[in-house]
């Protein structure tokens, strides 16, 4: 069993597309794991079935019983981020501002707080158009992505592959270079690295790349719309040797690209050209390393 | 005058249009640009000015007096983030963890727990004509954003006039930095672009502004590069359509060289203008 | 020789668990007694963050003189098992744990 992981440190580089096209060409014997749960949206063109869901717990929020609640106003003192406003008399708990430390339920002379746990989405295992199992999450509104909850999508995914022996997990890794991206990395085989050929790109390549070198697990590279911009490319690629990242491909700038998108296809389906052989190719090269 | 650009998903286009307006609106007004995206500052990539001001900001986190502690063990105990752990006869204190509660510092019976400032990042301000541009970056290895945003808002809200334009380029996403780049905001902008990817993340982070209760309207980037999905929702949910920036290679290659790209595509300087009179007319009537 | 193992059984057949922080089992195996002994670790999975120093806390009671884990530990986690003065060896995460003991013993393994 070999663990690919997609990442790139920029949004809007194309990563999810790729992504899917590589699921779609993995087909039904692979599993595939969105841990991009910010802005989950390969299941836009996956089109998994939502079959099995389980609600996701992580961290916690302070609950006050204005039963038992005498109005000392210890909590809002102690609390340092404001989350604890008095409304009509009442101390209540403002839950975008509760970081959940616990600090006013452990001051409490009446024991009137208590904290619960947080429920910050749901967590799905469905089956794709393609036949391929697809573990995926949802995360509810102010709710931030973490460590576990990538563990725990990965987690499942990786007992669904023991169990059919699947050959392959593709992951859609977490954005920017905090706590979930390290989680998506933990564990892999291989990392795609997917960028674009601009200031920003290479900026955040850079960055990104920092944080797979600690885990000393061997990375490729896929540019996305390399001819926009050649010279960008080709420090791209005299960054990638540099550094011993192995250059995957050059995918161009292709409208057909977002069209699959708009369609609700991966670009393999919907494309029958240049675009549709360059990711044959990637995926072939990304399976025989 | 704050206005926030958001966006639910990463690669919209989000900084592109707040440099691109931000240096269209100062072409005749005063305006103040933050990057509140500290975790991947790139609007400095494409605003350059003169550096008058650079500060290093901390956030308070506690620091472990050994000779004071009597080895209790109650700060791990209370710290819900493992931010500390005994270690026989050791605590030892991960700033980066840290929420900054105060809790394991008010709580040690022997106050061997101090607060202390810790440096989080730094604050650049940069001035071009009647451009001020304020970027703050995260130090790398950081994991708490939300503290640097804070205290980047309260930057401004010291250096600036009340009634200056002032846009905030948001992180992406729908999480706590979000939330906090936004909550002061008198309108927010959302960028999206005119594909599901867009739509589905548009209609995540409509749901959270609206959580928040604030005036929005979108700006649809790269438009006619998809479908209408985005323009039947935004009339369905009765939201603006402030504007939509055409779809255009050499946009995307300006930008792929770190270049303003509004002067060199007259359709774009077009779109900017409507979203400059919408935004001069809501100051107008704010002030009303 | 105390020997530590991230491991996701609690056998010799069973596989390693690359993970360091949100290891499933951590494994020791006593030299001189000839014993494989079982830390269960499964409750770090409740924890949002800061399981890596967590775990190192476990460690550091355990006191084994070697590690043996998959990807190596994080920043936080590192600083801690620092401390305790530990050798640490990498790159074990996909073989089993008598494997990983066997390329240890070859001096097969990378040392952190």
């Amino acid at each position: 069993m070999k663990e690919i992981v997609i990442i790139s440190g920029k949004g809007g580089t194309g990563k999810t597309s790729i992504t899917a096209s590589f699921a779609y060409l993995g087909g039904k014997d692979i599993v595939v794991a969105d841990c991009d749960v910010d802005a989950a949206d390969m299941h836009l063109l996956l089109k998994p079935d939502f079959k099995i869901s389980e609600d996701f717990y992580s961290g916690e929020l302070a609950k006050i019983d204005q039963d038992k609640c005498n109005s000392c106003g210890m909590c809002a003192d102690v609390c340092r981020f404001d989350a604890i406003p008095v409304i009509n008399g009442q101390y209540i708990i403002d839950p975008l501002s509760c970081e959940g430390c616990g600090y006013c339920a452990r001051i409490c002379p009446t024991e009137a707080i208590t904290n619960e746990s947080l429920n910050v989405g749901k967590s799905y295992t469905s089956t794709t158009k393609v036949g391929s199992i697809i573990v995926h999450a949802k995360l509810g509104i102010g709710a931030d992505n973490s460590g576990k909850l990538v563990a725990k999508v990965k987690n499942e995914a990786k007992q669904i592959a023991e169990k059919n022996s699947s050959d392959y997990i593709i992951v859609d890794g977490s954005p920017g270079i905090g706590c979930p991206v390290v989680s998506s990395l933990s564990g892999a085989n291989f990392v795609v690295l997917v960028t674009e050929p601009s200031v920003a790109g290479l900026h955040d390549l850079k960055r990104v790349y920092e944080l797979v070198k600690k885990f000393k697990i061997k990375a490729g590279c896929i540019i996305n719309k390399y001819d926009i911009n050649t010279e960008k490319s080709k420090e791209t690629i005299e960054y990638l040797s540099s550094e011993n990242i192995i250059h995957i491909s050059n995918i161009p700038y292709d409208e057909n690209f977002t069209k699959a998108m708009v369609n609700g296809k991966t670009i393999v389906e919907h494309d029958q050209g240049n675009l549709k052989n360059s990711l044959i190719e990637s995926w072939e090269k990304i399976k025989n390393l | 005058m704050k206005i926030a650009i958001a966006s639910g998903k990463g690669g919209t286009g989000k900084t592109t249009l707040s440099t691109n307006l931000a240096a269209y609106l100062a072409e005749h007004e005063e305006v103040v640009l933050v990057d509140l995206d500290v975790e991947e500052p790139n609007s400095g990539l494409f605003i350059k000015g003169d550096l008058v001001h650079t500060e290093e900001k901390f956030k308070m986190t506690p620091e472990w007096i050994e000779d004071k502690c009597s080895l209790c063990g109650i700060c791990q105990e209370v710290c819900n983030f493992h931010a500390l752990i005994q270690l026989g006869t050791q605590i030892m204190v991960f700033p980066e963890l840290c929420h900054g509660c105060y809790a394991c510092s008010e709580l040690c019976p022997t106050n061997a727990l101090p607060m202390t400032p810790k440096k989080m990042g730094n604050l650049k301000h940069f001035q071009i004509g009647n451009l001020s541009f304020v970027e703050s970056r995260l130090d790398i290895g950081e994991e708490q954003a939300v503290p640097l945003i804070s205290q980047t808002q309260k930057y401004i809200e010291k250096h600036f006039q009340k009634n200056t334009i002032k846009l905030f380029d948001s992180p992406p996403g729908t999480s706590c930095p979000v939330i906090e780049a936004t909550k002061d905001a008198n309108f927010v902008i959302l960028v999206t672009e005119p594909t599901p990817f867009g739509l589905h993340d548009l209609s995540l982070a409509v749901d959270t502004i609206r959580e928040l209760k604030k005036n929005f309207g979108v700006v649809i980037n790269r438009f006619g590069i998809g479908n209408n999905d985005v323009i039947d929702y935004c009339k369905k949910e009765k939201i603006p359509i402030l504007a939509k920036i055409p779809n255009s290679r050499k946009a995307a290659e300006l930008y792929s060289h770190g270049a303003l790209i509004y002067n060199e595509i007259p359709e774009i300087k077009q779109q900017l203008e409507n979203i400059k009179n919408y935004i001069l007319k809501l100051g107008e009537r704010g002030r009303r | 020789m105390k020997i530590a193992f991230t491991a996701k059984g609690t056998k010799w057949d069973s596989m390693m668990d690359p993970r360091f922080g949100r290891t499933k089992f951590i494994l020791i195996y006593d030299e001189e007694k000839d014993e494989l002994t079982t830390f269960d670790n499964r409750s770090i999975e409740g924890e949002a963050h800061g399981a890596g120093p967590k775990t190192a806390q476990k460690l550091f009671e355990l006191n084994p003189d070697i590690l043996i884990t998959g990807n190596g530990p994080g920043g936080n986690a590192a600083t801690v098992l620092e401390k305790t003065g530990m050798e640490i060896y990498i790159g074990a995460g996909e073989t089993t744990i008598k494997e990983a003991f066997q390329a240890y013993k070859k001096d097969g393994l990378k040392k952190f």
